[in-house]
């Protein structure tokens, strides 16, 4: 009984020490506030996901067309559209920044 | 050391609460080192529940039976392996691996995604918390595993059922499967709360997502074997209420997996995402809720106990709570691209996400109507095999199909004449084998002679897609290795084929013989012929086995001696059929023979079943296995664009 209590008691006392960590490691942040990201950042982000996803369109239109699954005239009309698409989302991502 | 045990768990409790009230408020106010606090209380909640976990294991495997639990699932005569099985043998035990391995997963996406998406990590750490206080309320207040009593002289023993290698990996990979779906849900959440709806939650919880879906897969494949083997009825799936309860958050999980990627490749599906992972959170934890609160039949099922309204009342906060947040949050949620084409291949991903959610509704359909006719009627009705067959056949054999379809349309658009050229191959091979096979008398059954032709239809679809791949690639590996999601998830497609062959052949084509047999006495089925020679006795540790030997003759040629039989548990009080299996490798069938009564002279009611192709299922397994750790592996390229994607909002 004794014993298991006296564990008991270190397993409190390590979890009370894990949950304090970040207080006693900075007693006195500069800044205590969540990173959250800033609307600049944020549309930043949104250019960057809309970036990936025309340059996966340009590579998934590629092998599509490469492997028979796509048209020559419907390949020539995408890509042509994904491109503008990439363009316009990085030209976008550097102001954004 | 129950004290000990019990201790551990208030600690995991404080811990959980400390996660989710004060997570909530850090993240709500945007507080850093109270918000790190709260996730570390996750990590801590982990610790403390390892060492209740601990405290059982050892009291198990020193057949403690001061320990209430112990008793009841052990005895001294239980060999070890099956010692540890106990551990989530009974209802106590396998809470607090639920809450174990949730406070692992939890604790592991906590870690990994602190620094790439704090803001959602913070938001998710409540909920997580949240999912956690209730496991560990229920451990302490309603269903602890460390009660204790004056210690008898003899525990009880571990249902017979439950005493087979099997259920030393089957339950932990379900519980893997189950509790894994909360980190998916857990950052969905955290989503909305945050009001961030960009697709970080998607890649925080992608590989989490397919973890889980894997481990419940492999996991229910484990159970139909452990179920073939032996539960000795001499089938796999039963449509039981408790096997339908793992199945449902599959096939919500399979389908979140296919739409995950529009969203990814399109920013489509939004709103259809969030709820694909909550119905598969709440599928989870209705899934245990069968097991755990009693209201229905199954050999799973543990007897009645007092979880059943508090579950119910988890699943209906969680699933209001939730469906609430999805609605405050379908603003940011809607999305402005739309489809290009109904012949796509985002189009056919839908179809087959209203596909696989309309099984997964018409089952659970199955399994809550005996509950909903005894609330509305008072009277339990069930729905039986008819039922799931049916819907099996109507929303399965087009998914299959659509297997093929899909891989073969481009992205975005398809041209009539593309397609044509795509699909001349895969559909004339699938035509040659169906008039094959309908000329070798397949056309017995029509559902099995449709299933093996859509099936030829997209195995040569999954080998045209690798060899065309590599050849506009120039390389197999480099083509594997640029897309390890799409030729791992082939592979998966390939080992649902196998599946479903394996289900066609056993089930549509099938031959059944039962007999009462005196000793010399032969029985014909299918070919072969069993001869019943004689009836012999043997004491084991923890059983007394009786065995028939029964030879099984195909023509002249005797081909195997089988021994069904029974065994007599004597802690347990219990008897378990023991089924033999022939496997016939050259004709890719397996021969099940059961001793169904043993009369006390020696005469012997046997059931044979005759089953074709069954043994395509376990292989099915070991390929849906390689396809998910393709799948799987990491991709240092992917890697390292997001790592830029995200440098760029920070």
């Amino acid at each position: 009984m004794t014993v298991a209590l006296v564990l008991a008691a270190l397993v409190a006392a390590a979890a009370v020490l894990l949950v304090a960590v970040p207080f006693l490691r900075e007693p006195a942040p500069s800044e205590d506030t969540l990173p959250e990201p800033k609307d600049s950042g944020k549309r930043a982000l949104a250019l960057a996901e809309e970036r990936d996803r025309a340059l996966s369109a340009l590579k998934e239109l590629e092998f599509d067309h490469r492997t028979g699954k796509l048209s020559d005239a419907d390949y020539r009309e995408l890509v042509g559209a994904y491109r503008r698409r990439a363009a316009a989302a990085l030209q976008g991502i550097e102001p954004a920044k | 050391m129950a004290d000990l045990g019990r201790a551990a768990l208030f600690v995991s409790l404080g811990l959980a609460v400390y996660a989710t009230v004060v997570g909530g408020w850090a993240a709500r106010t945007h507080k850093r080192r109270l918000s790190d606090s709260a996730g570390n209380a996750l990590f801590a909640a982990l610790g403390s529940t390892a060492v209740a976990a601990a405290v059982l294991l050892s009291a198990l495997l020193r057949h403690d039976f001061s320990f209430v639990y112990v008793a009841q699932h052990t005895s001294t005569e239980l060999p070890t392996g099956y010692s540890i099985s106990a551990f989530w043998g009974g209802q106590e035990g396998s809470l607090l691996l639920w809450l174990l391995v949730l406070t692992a997963y939890a604790s592991a996406a906590v870690l990994i995604n602190r620094r790439r998406a704090p803001d959602l990590v913070a938001w998710s750490v409540p909920v997580l918390g949240g999912v956690a206080v209730f496991f560990a309320f229920m451990l302490v207040a309603v269903s602890s595993p460390f009660e204790t009593q004056t210690a008898p002289i003899e525990g009880a023993g571990l249902n017979p059922s439950l005493q087979n290698p099997y259920m030393l990996a089957h339950p932990p990979l379900l519980y893997l499967g189950y509790v894994g779906l909360t980190v998916p849900f857990a950052f969905g959440m955290g989503a909305l709360l945050a009001g961030r709806t960009d697709e970080r939650w998607i890649v925080a919880t992608r590989r989490w997502t397919l973890i889980a879906w894997t481990a419940l897969g492999v996991g229910q494949l484990l159970g139909a074997h452990w179920a073939y083997v032996e539960v000795g009825w001499g089938g796999y799936y039963a449509w039981d209420p408790v096997e339908n309860a793992a199945l449902m958050p599959w096939l919500a999980a399979t389908a979140f997996l296919h739409s995950v990627m529009i969203q990814e490749k399109r920013g489509m599906l939004k709103v259809w995402n969030v709820l694909l992972v909550i119905l598969a959170f709440c599928l989870s934890l209705f899934g245990t809720f069968l097991t755990r609160s009693g209201v229905v039949n199954s050999i799973h099922s543990f007897t009645e106990s007092p979880l059943g309204p508090w579950f119910l009342g988890f699943i209906c906060v969680v699933t209001a709570g939730s469906l609430a947040l999805v609605f405050w949050r379908l603003p940011l949620l809607r999305t402005k691209t739309r489809l290009e084409s109904l012949v796509s291949r985002e189009a056919a991903f839908l179809y087959n996400n209203l596909l696989l959610v309309a099984l997964c509704l018409t089952i659970l359909w199955g399994v809550a109507f005996p509950m909903l006719s005894e609330l509305v009627r008072g009277e339990t009705r069930t729905v039986g095999r008819p039922y799931y067959d049916f819907f099996l056949r109507t929303f399965g054999l087009p998914l299959l199909l659509l297997m093929g379809i899909g891989p073969l349309i481009a992205w975005r658009r398809a041209s009539l004449r593309s397609l044509g050229r795509m699909f001349v191959w895969p559909a004339g091979i699938a035509v040659a084998v169906g008039v094959v096979l309908l000329a070798l008398g397949a056309g017995s059954s029509t559902p099995g002679l449709v299933a093996y032709t859509f099936s030829a239809f997209v195995l040569a679809t999954i080998v045209l897609e690798f060899v065309r791949g590599t050849r506009a690639v120039g390389s197999f590996t480099q083509l594997v290795g640029r897309n390890r999601r799409r030729y791992g998830g082939y592979i998966v497609h390939a080992s649902v084929v196998l599946l479903a062959l394996g289900i066609a052949g056993s089930g549509a084509y099938g031959s059944t013989a039962e007999r009462k047999l005196s000793r010399g006495q032969s029985l014909s089925v299918a070919g072969y012929t069993l001869t019943y020679r004689s009836l012999s006795q043997q004491r084991s540790a923890n059983h007394i086995a009786l065995r028939a030997a029964v030879d099984v003759s195909r023509g002249d040629k005797l081909v195997a001696r089988v021994q069904p039989g029974k065994n007599r548990y004597f802690a347990e009080q219990q008897v378990s059929n023991e089924m033999a299996i022939h496997t016939d490798w050259l004709r890719a069938e397996d021969v099940d023979v059961i001793a169904d009564q043993i009369n006390p002279g020696g005469a012997i009611y046997f059931k044979v079943l005759v089953k074709p192709l069954v043994n395509l299922i376990w292989v099915a397994g070991l390929v849906f296995l390689a396809g998910a750790l393709v799948a799987l592996w990491p991709d240092a390229r992917e890697q390292r664009r997001l790592a830029a994607r995200y440098a760029l909002a920070s």
